[in-house]
Order: structure tokens, then sequence, then C-alpha cells
């Protein structure tokens, strides 16, 4: 833990001085990544290969920022390629690979064994905690969870006596990143968002965070934000730049949307299977700094693939 | 290596683990062996167990041939009673809504402690890096109850694991409540050799039962501590073909069977 990153007295000062504003937040992609600086700590919201805001990771890789800290609860290809680009110093998640079928993942593997990215590992619970105590703008959660663990030495989480019983809490500490990356399925061009299915983590993202980020699937009417406010999980006057990017999460998926792409993980598992991260940075080369937009990197899939996951998506929510 | 010939590994440790668990409770299920065992118990003889699961899912319905690969991708959820999101799903744990919490492990030791995150050298520069605690240390640390289900190997069941990712009984006698963890820990290892539990004083593994043509001796040897032996050591049913049929429709692909 850094102090700057539980600092609820400095995260609080900073959001005074920033204006909430209720204005348009409509841009493109590259203007929205332009805010991340070397050296940020970035959380991602979604969770593993759920509603990854992958048009803002890719877009991240193409600015080729340096420096990074890279926090998000279940750090799935996302972290991969951040890793192998030379992105990332500092990792902080609870877990990393894709998932059962695919194996340990070699590029974690790589990179931390070799001490090239540090690895900060929490419980999932801890995670949440301290994205809901930045949400909260205190410093810490009292929680039971992560205690006599060899977790708490890693992050140097501390505890604390309940003042009322005088039982042992850990006291999770806030986390306030300095961006955050989103992507949901529906906002109004001022930003006000709406998240289906899978909340995850984001709505305390992105009150934890300095700047919000958010692509959505669907920019709607004002008029509907109004019609239906119980909906939205993000205010606007939370959010910095907000980008139109259907299929934003892909090849990740976006609930009831589209499925996440097995298939593709399965090629590019096989291919660091027989090549190592040197397959990763080809895969950057080809999906990545190739394609010079969105539209042009979906084009890689096609337009079959991408209406074949969305029909299993309504199958698998009806 | 397992008692059944006419079943896989993972076939005797879905439906052994799936007996352990009781009709009118909850269970805290992650993906891969745990969840197949909960939805056989589920459709056997615990119709009113509801599944709570990582991704921030209360009440799936898992179907047949849809089985979830990651605990928070739509198949998880599939007809489930509430989304209420990943912090909150392991708060209803905290608060003590959650009866059994259903877990694997790469590395266990004599107290039940798991290690899924780093092997060997140093916790920055381990000498293998594994995937992490996911919500396992939260499971560990927030249920009632935890049953552990893992396939029994000598080089898993080690004296003392490299790096404590979820907590059992620590260091035996007390210890875990003195870390300030209050309740639940692990009652029951469910392996491939038979079933551990844990001497209710000092803490340590011993065995409970064996499967039917496993001794002693063997769970012993494949041990890589001394294993104590409860009292009365009994011996399980082997799963029946009702059991059997019921698991393999579940997995269909054999994704997580095997």
């Amino acid at each position: 833990v850094k102090p700057a990153e539980y600092d609820f007295v400095a995260a609080r000062r900073r959001l005074e001085a920033k204006a909430k504003s209720a204005a348009e937040k409509l841009t493109t992609v590259e203007d929205a990544v332009a805010r991340v600086k070397d050296g940020d700590h970035v959380a991602v919201g979604g969770c593993l290969f759920s509603r990854t805001p992958m048009a803002l990771v890719r877009e991240m890789l193409r600015q080729r920022r340096t420096g990074l800290t890279l926090t998000r609860n279940l750090m799935c290809t996302e972290g991969e390629f951040l890793m192998v680009s030379g992105s990332v110093e500092r990792v902080v998640t609870a877990w990393m690979s894709i998932g059962l079928p695919w194996g340990v993942s070699k590029i974690l593997r790589h990179y931390v064994e070799s001490g090239t990215v540090a690895l900060e590992e929490w419980s999932h619970l801890a995670l949440g905690l301290r994205f809901r105590a930045g949400a909260m703008g205190v410093p810490f959660l009292p929680a039971l969870t992560m205690l006599g663990s060899d977790l708490v030495a890693v992050g140097g989480m501390k505890t604390i006596e309940d003042p009322y019983s005088g039982q042992t809490l850990a006291a999770v500490p806030a986390l306030f990143p300095d961006v955050a990356i989103l992507h949901v399925h529906r906002a109004d061009r001022f930003g006000n968002c709406q998240i289906d299915g899978y909340p995850h983590m984001d709505a305390d993202i992105a009150r934890a965070a300095g700047t919000v980020l958010v692509t959505a699937e669907e920019i709607i009417p004002e008029e509907e934000t109004r019609r239906y406010p119980e909906r939205t999980v993000i205010p606007g006057f939370a959010v910095d730049a907000l980008a139109h990017v259907p299929f934003g999460s892909f090849p990740h998926e976006c609930y009831a949307l589209y499925e996440a792409d097995y298939d593709h993980f399965g090629e590019y598992t096989a291919a660091i299977d027989a090549r190592g991260p040197a397959a990763v940075a080809d895969y950057l080369d080809r999906y990545a700094f190739g394609p010079p937009t969105f539209a042009d990197y979906l084009d890689l899939f096609g337009g079959a693939r991408l209406a074949e996951q969305q029909k299993k998506a309504r199958e698998l929510t009806r | 290596m397992t008692a059944a010939a006419a079943c896989s590994a993972s076939e005797l440790l879905a439906v052994i683990a799936s007996r352990q668990l009781r009709d009118d409770t909850t269970v805290f299920a992650g993906v891969g062996v745990p969840l197949l065992a909960a939805a056989l118990a589920r459709q056997r003889h615990a119709p009113r167990l509801t599944m709570v699961i990582e991704g921030g899912i209360v009440g799936p319905e898992i179907a047949p041939g849809l089985l979830p690969i990651s605990t928070n991708e739509m198949r998880a959820g599939r007809r489930a009673t509430m989304l209420p999101g990943i912090t909150d799903a392991f708060l209803l744990a905290q608060r003590g809504f959650v009866d059994v919490g259903f877990m694997g492990g790469a590395q266990i030791d004599r107290f039940g402690n798991i290690n899924t995150s780093a092997i060997g050298g140093d916790y920055w520069k381990p000498k293998v890096r594994l995937p992490g605690t996911g919500g396992a240390n939260d499971i560990a640390s927030l249920c009632r109850e935890v049953i552990i289900v893992t396939a029994h190997e000598k080089r898993r069941f080690v004296p003392r694991v490299d790096f404590v990712t979820s907590p059992a009984w620590l260091d035996g006698d007390g210890s875990r409540q003195r870390a300030g963890l209050l309740f639940g820990g692990v009652s029951r290892v469910v392996t491939t050799l038979g079933i551990l539990g844990f001497d209710p004083v000092t803490r340590r593994m011993r065995i409970e039962a064996t499967h039917p043509g496993v001794d002693v001796a063997t769970v012993r040897e494949n041990t890589g501590f001394e294993l104590g032996v409860a009292p009365e050591v009994t011996v399980t049913e082997l799963p029946s073909d009702d059991e059997l049929a019921a698991l393999r429709a579940l997995d269909p692909e054999r994704r997580f069977l095997g």
C-alpha cells in the first residue's frame, strides 16, 4: 500500500477542486485516454472477461503509457497485454489468468517470477472494500476477511481493535485510483451510466477514482435517463469522458449483449504456449497497434463472429 | 488411485462432495468440481439449497451443458434470483448468511491452510507464481463452515504451505480465533482417497473416512505429513449409477469431469 492510495483527505481535496459538471461528456476514445498520465494508478472495471473496457485498454496501449499501476479484482488478458507492452510496473489484484480451461497464465508467471512486475495480492472482498471505502470517502473499512493470512503482509494491511468489543478486525485501506476505465451498457451524453446484469465493482470504482473514463455500448437520449432514473448507477458529474463504442469489451463479454469469444482465448493461449510473451507482442501488433480504429479492430474478428456471440448471449440470458 | 474404477477422480470428488451439502442451506461454490457438486446436490437431495457465486450471484440454476467457466460470466448467473455484485455477495457471507464454503486448493497443510499464490522463493519473486486467492481467502474467512475438495497427492499435502492464501486453522490450538477469525474454519477435506477432518482440540488433520478399497495406510502414504486417525474411521459409499448419470448430464462436454 502506498499512502497516497488511501489518503482520504487529499482525495477529497482533489475532488473538491474538480468541476462536477453536468455538461456533455461525449468524446473520442483517443481524447479520453489522453487524460491518463505515465505512472498513474489505473483501476479497471468489469471482472475477468466480463465487461472489460477493452477499447480503452487498446487505446492505452496505442498511446504507449508507461510506469502504470494496474488494479483489477480479477485480471485477465488486458493485464497480460499491458505487462508485455511494458506499460505496467505493478499489478494489484486477487487473481490473474483467463480461466480453468486455459491453465495458469504463462505471462503472469513470466513477468512476476522474474521480478519484472510486482503483484500485490488482496482478497477479492478486500479489493471490493478498498474501492467501497474510496467511494465512501473514508480511509478504511473494518472487515472480518484476510485476517491471519500471509496476504496481510503483502499489501501491508493493518488491523484495528474494535472500540466497542475489543475484537481484532481487518482495517481494509481505501483505494483512490488516479483513473478509472469502465465499459457500460448505456449512458446519455452527460455521462449518466446504466449497467445490466452483473454490476461488478464499477459504481464504487467510479466514485473512488480521480478521473473517470467510460465507454458505452449505446448512447441514450437524456429523456430515457430521466424516465428510468433508478437505472443510473454512475452519476454524470462523476464522469470525465465518455465514448460510444459498440462491442467495447470484445472479445470479452458484455452481459446479455455478447458472449466472450472462448475460441479466440484458445488460439491466443495456444500461441503463448508455443512462443511465450513474443506471441503476445505479435498479437498486440495485429490487434492493438495495427488497426487504426476500433471498427478496424472488430473487422479482424468479422461480423459473422460478432453476430454469433450476440446470439449466444441472448440465449443465455433469455 | 481412486476407489472406484467405474468413475473418474473428478466424478468421485463431485459426488462425495455433493453428499456433504444439506437441504435448506446456502453454499458459496467456486467453478469446476465445487459448482458441479452443489448443482448435483440441488438436483438430488437438497432442492432448497441456494448457491452463492463469487461473481455476485445468488440462486442460479446451472443448466446441463452450460457450466460456467468463470464465476462472473453469463452462464454462472443463469436464472439467478439476485445479482447483488461481488462485494455484496461476499458481505452476505460476512454477515453469516452462508453455511458452507466449497473450495479447491493447490497446496494444503496439516492445519488445512491453503496456498494458491506462490510456491518457492520469495513472494515478490517466486519460483512458481499461481493465479492467487480470488475469493478463496474470503470464503475461508467468512463462511460458517468450509469444505475443501481436492485430489489426494503427496505433493499437495505438505507440512506447512509456502504461503497462507486461505486460512483454515493457521497453527492450530485457537490461533484462528486469536487472529480475529471468530467464525467458521475448515471442517472437512474431501479427497480422492477419503474424507479428512480435524482433531477438535489440536486442529491437526486426521482421517475420518476412506473410500471403498482404500486403507488408512494408503491415505497416510499419500500425505506429506503425519496424518492422525479419528476414533472411528468409516467407509464411504461409492457413487451410485443414478448420481453418476445426473452428474454426467450436467457436464456432457466433460469440461470439468476430465
